[in-house]
């Protein structure tokens, strides 16, 4: 029994030695949800250049999650050395609260986003019902499928998308924009759980004639229900989706991480991380990259959440606010 | 006080009172705490809101329709898992626990795809004119998934207790077979089946993940409270999300006092029924 015993604490012993031996320093990056595919690729990537150019072995911990549990998360305690979201208004939040920088978006190039999105149509194979713009999803007998304009991320930005292509019209005004957004949101026979569960609702399920999604996800449905099922269709203008990174001021200062993390986050803007961007089907902000995938990103034309709603410290309370623009449509008062 | 056969009144006592202290009481002082930031007026507009209102009207009324067709089908379910073998019974008992057991987003999920237009179930359902998936039926199925265990599993016991012999003395006394199942079998089972409706419905209540996945969350149709308190997350509204919280826990704990009463009220009637009949 003794014997045992010591043979486990030497166990024991060992590994606790051989651990640090394994990593010099650790980075938690704490992120959204469909995410994980992009950093499950970037992260060898950059612990291949981290330990070529320091000799560190750097150890990267992801968590992936909807993005704003993620941020209430990282500011109930969660040491996150950085945060890679999908939307400014997560960011801004862990702004208020301090722990990261208030001028974040200038803290790195690009407005602190390394890659931009776009909301694009998934028609039926054909386009049977000719779907080519905005103003074809408000007509009225077509089906629109999309994510919970209020409650995620995605459903934010189609909501904002159709918005501002409403405003862009001749004589648009946000009361114009309104009612058209309110006759698009009559066209949906539900409102999904989120993105996955919107595309599951749409491709699997046989509801609706159109999903609005992320350029990105149109490959992934591609992946997982082939290409003979469905076309995408760009409209005449979209909204261009950034997703802003940011170190975690004070975990970096008190885990000592800052040079990595700082590291870790330039490293997106590099050729390879940009590479690695387009390969995952979200727009590099590199324009030779972008140009090297050309044929995979067709031209469109897109605003900024900045450009048309001053920023989404202005845009989340006049929409997506309990009373805002989306609760107006719903009520019948 | 009458003497024990084991001592240890004093000790588990205060390890209930501890215990009961730290994993209930707590958590839902820190809830009122937090709420008690809102003046009355703030409470009162979010809590009275026209999509909380009806968020109240889905939740509730769904989650009562589930526990009553639980109650019956349930005790269908646990009378026949009592009271007759059947080849493959050990498999069907364990099957009644799946619903524990299940990932509340994997059943959300399964569902919806079960019950959608062009689902297994569904098409035949939409082809009499009835949609369920992502619709208020859909809820109702939802959580009639998920209260099932509740039902069957506090049901199960008490039924093994009921000797069949009484039902043979009911119809050997001349009882007709539905005056045997009224008045001797129900009196018996009806705590127990109260019980588990409660239990049942009470876990529809707060049920969230397999909801929103076949509820369609429309707003002022198909919105559930849990999503209204996810929404004002969402927003950072952890004040807002709180009010609402509170009025579930208020509304929920009128109805299990209620159901309580009637329990306790059940309960002695057939006490003094049966202490009549001898």
């Amino acid at each position: 029994m003794p014997r045992l015993i010591s043979k486990l604490a030497a166990a024991l012993f060992a590994t606790a030695l051989s651990l640090p031996a394994l990593a010099d320093a650790s980075l938690l990056n704490v992120s959204y949800d469909v995410a994980r595919d992009f950093y499950k690729d970037y992260n060898p990537l950059f612990q291949k250049h981290w330990k070529a150019t320091t000799g560190e072995n750097l150890e990267l911990k992801q968590s992936h999650a909807g993005s704003s549990k993620q941020v209430r998360a990282v500011a109930d305690g969660l040491e996150a050395d950085v945060v890679t979201m999908n939307q400014a208004s997560d960011v801004d939040f862990l702004a208020d609260k301090g722990l990261v920088a208030k001028d974040y978006a200038k803290k790195f190039p690009t407005n602190a986003s390394p890659y931009t999105s776009t909301m694009v149509f998934i028609v039926r194979k054909g386009n049977p019902k000719a779907l080519k713009d905005w103003n074809d999803l408000a007509k009225p007998g077509v089906q629109v499928i999309l994510p919970h304009p209020k409650n995620t991320g995605n459903g934010r930005y189609s909501y904002l998308a159709a918005w501002g292509y409403a405003l862009k019209q001749p004589g648009g005004n946000d009361k114009t924009a309104q009612e058209f957004v309110g006759k698009l949101l009559k066209n949906a026979p539900l409102f999904a759980a989120g993105g996955r569960d919107a595309t599951t609702t749409f491709m699997q399920r046989k509801i609706g004639d159109v999903l609005v999604s992320f350029e990105s996800e149109a490959e992934l449905i591609a992946k997982e229900f082939g290409r003979g099922e469905f076309e995408v269709v760009y409209p005449s203008l979209s909204i261009l989706t950034e997703f802003p990174v940011a170190i975690v001021e004070k975990v970096v200062d008190k885990k000592g991480t800052r040079k990595q993390a700082q590291a870790y986050l330039d490293y997106l803007w590099s050729k390879e991380g940009q590479e690695n961007a387009a390969q995952n089907y979200l727009r590099p902000r590199d324009a030779e990259v972008l140009k090297k995938y050309a044929g995979q990103f067709p031209a469109i034309k897109t605003f900024t959440v900045d450009d048309v709603f001053g920023g989404w410290a202005k845009a989340f309370p006049a929409h997506f606010k309990d009373g805002g623009s989306f609760d107006q449509i719903y009520s019948s008062k | 006080m009458q003497r024990r056969v084991l001592p240890g009144f004093g000790l588990s006592l205060g390890y209930t009172l501890v215990y009961l202290s730290l994993l209930i009481l707590l958590p839902l002082s820190g809830l009122a705490f937090k709420a008690s930031s809102l003046s009355f007026d703030q409470f009162w507009d979010i809590a009275t809101g026209e999509r909380a209102l009806a968020s109240y009207r889905v939740t509730f009324g769904a989650s009562l329709a589930a526990a009553a067709i639980n109650g019956v089908f349930g005790l269908v379910v646990a009378w026949m898992l009592v009271r007759y073998p059947f080849p493959g019974k050990r498999f069907v008992d364990a099957l009644v626990d799946l619903p524990f057991a299940l990932p509340t987003a994997v059943a959300g999920i399964t569902l919806a795809t079960l019950y959608a237009g062009n689902g297994w179930i569904g098409r035949h359902l939409e082809a009499f004119g009835w949609k369920v998936a992502y619709t208020p039926y859909g809820i109702v199925v939802a959580l009639t998934f998920i209260g099932l265990p509740f039902v069957v599993r506090t049901l199960q016991p008490v039924i093994e207790d009921i000797e069949p012999e009484i039902e043979e003395a009911a119809a050997s006394l001349g009882a007709s077979r539905l005056q045997t199942f009224v008045r001797v079998l129900l009196p018996a089972i009806f705590p127990a089946l109260l019980t588990g409706v409660t239990l049942a419905f009470s876990r529809a209540v707060g049920e969230y993940g397999s909801v929103i996945f076949i509820a369609g969350n429309m707003p002022l149709i198909s919105e559930i409270t849990p999503l209204l308190i996810i929404s004002k997350l969402e927003q950072y509204d952890v004040v807002g999300a709180t009010a609402l919280a509170i009025v579930m826990l208020v509304l929920s704990f009128i109805l299990l006092l209620a159901v309580n009463t009637l329990q306790w009220w059940a309960a002695n009637r057939h006490k003094a029924t049966s202490g009549e009949a001898r």
